[in-house]
């Protein structure tokens, strides 16, 4: 039997960065927005696209072909927002057997313009179209939403610890210039603005935004030969469940997470909670935090809506938590999972807008689709 | 002209739950190994632990429990907010989106969590019949 954790500090990440800008981007088609930030990535490590030999990408060959590389080693997995970090989990496997040296990750979507979007939707035979589909689904904030009331009946969380995350996470987003959203809010403008789909309101929902993000791994050994001091990746997990809301094991717990790549990451990394240095937990809506920071064992399950309450996440609080200011301030362009591994890397080396003093780890969590696959990355800088 | 709403389409092995729904019947299948109903249809137990192939149609009572919801306020364009998307917790095993009606404007206090609910037949059209909810 292998054992991950000897693939633990083996790859590092040497490149790493995203679109010129993030936000309303009309002018670039999808895979143009893929492109820029793979461009943008390579110059940042010095390298340019014919030192590639491994991709990894929701288009797969759809982006080789844009791009005119030809990796010998390729991994589309696309299971939503966690997919970026399960393409680093995956790229460390690849690296160390040695199916290839410099892997190129990238991401980018209109998913707000639209442009160059295909739009398959579920179809009318499958599960989601039989048995989600006639029932008035209107996207994520329909369906993610689901097992918030849940968690509140079993656990005492109110809508005031809801909207404490999106108050929390905007203070983040003030420091950050390239932030959509920077004016500061109170839990009252959050309680006040529009209902969305009970218990969410407008301000507990992320942005819809374009833009896009890109890595460069290589192995431990040439890490240390590129501009940029490298990030290496310490641990990982990854896990799926369900497709369809309804079908999730546990509407009070992200089991996922609990059971298998919370466990996973720290036993690889070799590391336990008290090493973590920096939080970046996907935040789709309010509540993804909450679960997230419950089922990776920060705080017992039920204590994260008081938690982010007494504003521990917050500048200045205990444990600084997505400090370019989430999906729910900075950018969600749809899959958000690659922003919130930019930002770790930006802290890790210690260029980030909202730079949190000593940072040598990072832990980033991310869902796919609605709690549906689960991704952890951790990440150092030693 | 409001834009229509997303309708079903049955699969080889969905066809006998759309059928009884047709006839007002709620018929959902059961493990003969593990003894639990499940839900959505297929030819094999999905519980964790248990995987059977061994298992068989039956029709259910109708019963369960509000395991969780949402009220949309945005929702879909077809549908007229705000309305509950609901989860229930079967009575014999297995959960199922829906909805809940029978409310004008429903809101957090009148849907407890774990209250008692029962299956409403909503005929679409002669071919189609949605399973909806109801509080008890």
């Amino acid at each position: 039997m292998f054992d991950s954790r000897e693939l633990s500090h083996k790859v590092a990440i040497v490149g790493a960065a995203e679109t010129d800008a993030v936000g309303v981007l009309p002018d670039r088609s999808q895979l143009q927005l893929h492109a820029e930030a793979a461009l943008n990535a390579l110059d940042d490590a010095g390298l340019t696209l014919d030192d590639i030999d491994g991709y990894a990408g929701i288009p797969g060959a759809g982006m080789t072909e844009y791009l005119g590389i030809m990796p010998r080693w390729i991994d589309g997995t696309g299971v939503g927002g966690c997919s970026f970090l399960i393409h680093v989990s995956h790229a460390v496997a690849a690296i160390a057997a040695g199916y290839c040296n410099t892997v190129l990750i990238t991401h980018g979507e209109s998913g707000r313009s639209r442009v160059g979007v295909a739009r398959p939707g579920p179809g009318p035979q499958t599960p989601g179209g039989q048995f989600a589909q006639p029932f008035g689904i209107a996207g994520p904030p329909t369906m993610f939403s689901v097992p918030i009331a849940r968690h509140m009946a079993t656990y005492g969380t109110t809508e005031e610890h809801l909207a404490a995350v999106s108050v929390a996470t905007r203070q983040w987003a003030e420091r950050n210039p390239r932030a959509m959203m920077r004016d500061p809010i109170t839990i009252e403008d959050v309680l006040n603005s529009r209902l969305i789909a009970w218990p969410l309101h407008l301000l507990n929902c992320c942005l819809v935004t374009d833009g896009g993000g890109a890595l460069i791994l290589t192995s431990e050994d040439r890490a240390r030969d590129f501009p940029k001091p490298p990030v290496y990746v310490l641990g990982r997990g990854e896990a799926a469940q369900h497709q369809d809301i309804s079908q999730m094991w546990d509407f009070t717990e992200w089991t996922a997470a609990a059971q298998i790549t919370g466990p996973e990451a720290f036993r690889m990394a070799g590391l336990g909670h008290d090493d973590i240095d920096h939080l970046m937990l996907y935040d789709a809506f309010s509540h993804t935090p909450i679960y997230a920071l419950e089922a990776l064992g920060f705080v017992k399950p039920g204590e994260a809506g008081p938690w982010f309450a007494e504003m521990n996440s917050a500048p200045g609080g205990t444990l600084p938590v997505n400090t370019n200011g989430g999906g729910l301030s900075y950018t969600h362009t749809g899959m958000y999972g690659m922003f919130a591994i930019q930002e770790a890397v930006r802290q890790l080396r210690g260029e980030a807008a909202a730079q949190v003093d000593g940072v040598k780890t990072s832990l980033v969590h991310a869902p796919g689709g609605m709690f549906s696959a689960t991704a952890t990355l951790i990440l150092g800088n030693e | 002209m409001k834009p229509q709403k997303p309708l079903p389409e049955p699969s080889p092995e969905t066809q006998p739950y759309w059928d009884g729904l047709r006839n007002h019947e709620l018929r959902i299948q059961r493990c003969k190994a593990c003894g639990l109903g499940y839900f959505y249809p297929r030819p094999f137990c999905p519980r964790p632990g248990c995987h059977s192939r061994d298992v068989e149609w039956f029709t259910a009572s109708g019963n369960g429990k509000l395991h969780s919801y949402v009220i949309a306020h945005r929702g879909h364009p077809a549908f007229d907010t705000p309305y509950v998307i609901a989860v229930v917790e079967l009575a014999e095993g297995g959960r199922m989106m829906t909805n809940i009606v029978g409310l004008e404007d429903p809101t957090p206090d009148q849907l407890p969590i774990d209250a008692d609910v029962e299956i409403v037949y909503d005929d679409v059209s002669a071919e189609l019949t949605l399973p909806m909810f109801r509080l008890k």
